[in-house]
């Protein structure tokens, strides 16, 4: 299944700080992280990630090191802030009560089950 | 080990293709080729091929366009050294625009001239409204450009309308005839900013129109030498055979390049923007530590010396402009500065800069109220003592936020978003001095 293209971009800024929350992390990793989680249902183009990163990096809600992998390679890190997790904290509300009405309106199974 | 060389020749000849665009960094590519690495050397673990490899982690990545683009959304600034891209660029230059409406401007500028009859008869309406004849036309010239939409088209123009009543309904002294006349200029760029910008909230696209004030005031300097040149070397070649038309001459000619040339300057910072961009870093390193040495000179003098009987409307106005030259400086080589480096020598001297700004100005403030003591408030020192207090807030937060940026906690961004949230302060400050000042001091 293709998800919609302005859904996944949507989606992005929350899931990258999502994965972030979790510990800090680089491109490649929260990439791989992504299509775990996904279960490779979310496609995205991977350069693109790059740009949001720097983006939120400006907002200050992620900052940014450079650092060295266990193949010595230069990589650079990105950790969430404490305003990263306020972010994420308000757009987790946010997508909580979209999905919600959603499958209120779809009368999903899921809803009733609980979950 | 052959293949390996293979590859990295490949990577070099990829990050090429990135860096050729502008908005793309040297340690951007960095990042994505340290992605890119990862990527072939997981793929190779899958059994694949170098060149396959590559080829996948490549296309996976994206392709050089679109990814550079998305960069260049990203870093507003980068893209602004760059607006005129090799493609043909995101904003057309399109000469005729500008040609019709720098003849608009031509006439409007001489009909109100006629209307008035100045230079001959000086009407204070003419002078009063001045700002009314030269910068609305720059407006409906970035509306025009930018495609605007009636909702801002008519924001504009009910600001417009507004200011022009205030200006106009209020009655005015000789001496609030000169206050709207400085004021309202600056009071209408801002309003031009609401035709440049697409977002007049977000700090970037603020940031954007200050950098295009910078650079048009550099470009309308440069024509207005041209000018001058071109007028002292006509009139000294035609005086000889049309001895008493010069004046006349003159008013035609002087108005009208002061007029069109406004339009000019913006068509040119669009056009010839690398021109000026390459330039505008120069100058302010070279004028940051020059006019920080001259302030640091001057706030010690005068804040031993004090001001004594030297203090007079014109030293203020040369204090008021100095201290804006001071903020704008500083704003220009902020938005500048890569906003990832540490803070550096220049950075220090900025912050010299600054303080010794708020010292003079904090002079000049003591001696304002020290005359408004004697004297009481007239129409001419609320706006001097507002201005300067205006300045002074600026001033300190501008010199908080370079000074956490040398502590190592601040980052260059905060200096910029302080300036540009602070925008509006300014605007509403010469929004009070051209139409409410003029009804407490009637």
């Amino acid at each position: 299944m293709n998800v919609d293209k302005d859904l996944v971009a949507a989606m992005a800024t929350p899931l990258v700080l999502a994965i972030l929350a979790d510990g800090s992390s680089y491109g490649y990793a929260i990439l791989a992280r992504v299509r775990e989680l996904s279960d490779g249902e979310l496609t995205w183009t991977d350069g693109m990630l790059y740009p949001l990163l720097h983006r939120l990096e400006r907002l200050e809600l992620v900052a940014a090191q450079w650092g060295v992998s266990e193949e010595g390679r230069r990589r650079k890190y990105y950790e969430i802030t404490d305003d990263g997790r306020k972010q994420l904290a308000a757009q987790r509300r946010q997508w909580i009560t979209a999905t919600r009405t959603l499958r209120g309106a779809w009368g999903d199974p899921i809803l009733s089950a609980g979950v | 080990m052959n293949d390996n060389n293979d590859t990295d020749l490949k990577i070099e000849t990829w990050r090429a293709a990135l860096l050729r665009n502008r908005a793309v960094s040297a340690p951007d590519v960095d990042e994505l080729e340290s992605h890119l690495r990862d990527q072939i050397t997981d793929l190779e673990g899958a059994g694949l091929s170098n060149d396959e490899a590559f080829l996948i982690a490549v296309k996976r990545l994206g392709e050089v366009d679109p990814l550079t683009s998305e960069y260049a959304r990203v870093h507003g600034e980068r893209l602004w050294k760059h607006l005129v891209l090799a493609d043909g660029g995101a904003l057309p230059t399109r000469f005729g625009t500008m040609v019709i409406f720098a003849l608009v401007a031509v006439v409007v500028i001489q009909t109100a001239r006629l209307l008035s009859g100045y230079p001959q008869t000086e009407q204070p309406w003419f002078l009063r409204n001045l700002g009314f004849f030269l910068l609305p036309t720059l407006a409906v010239y970035f509306g025009v450009r930018r495609g605007i939409s009636v909702r801002r088209w008519t924001v504009l123009g009910v600001v417009v309308a507004v200011l022009a009543i205030a200006a106009n309904l209020i009655p005015h002294t000789a001496e609030t005839d000169i206050l709207v006349a400085i004021h309202l200029p600056f009071l209408l760029w801002f309003v031009v900013g609401i035709a440049f910008v697409d977002d007049p909230r977000s700090s970037g696209a603020r940031m954007d129109f200050v950098r295009f004030t910078g650079e048009w005031v550099i470009y309308y300097v440069l024509i207005a030498l041209g000018g001058g040149v071109l007028l002292g070397l006509t009139g000294l070649i035609l005086t000889p055979i049309i001895p008493n038309g010069m004046g006349e001459v003159f008013s035609w000619v002087l108005p009208s390049g002061v007029a069109g040339a406004i339009v000019v300057a913006a068509w040119l910072v669009e056009a010839k923007k690398s021109v000026v961009e390459n330039l505008a870093p120069v100058l302010t390193a070279i004028f940051t530590p020059l006019f920080a040495i001259m302030l640091v000179v001057a706030a010690a003098g005068y804040a031993i010396v004090g001001f004594g009987a030297e203090f007079n409307r014109d030293l203020l106005t040369v204090f008021d402009i100095l201290l804006i030259v001071v903020v704008a400086l500083v704003v220009y080589a902020i938005s500048a500065r890569p906003s990832e480096a540490p803070a550096g020598i220049m950075d220090v001297v900025r912050a010299v800069a600054v303080v010794a700004a708020i010292v003079l100005d904090l002079v000049v403030l003591v001696a304002l109220f020290a005359r408004v003591g004697e004297f009481g408030f007239t129409a001419n020192r609320v706006a001097a003592v507002g201005l300067n207090l205006v300045l002074l807030v600026n001033l300190l937060g501008t010199i908080w936020h370079i000074g956490r940026l040398l502590a190592g906690r601040g980052r260059s961004l905060r200096v910029e978003s302080w300036q540009t949230s602070y925008l509006p302060v300014f605007a509403g400050w010469l929004l009070v001095v051209v139409a409410v000042v003029p009804l407490v001091f009637p």
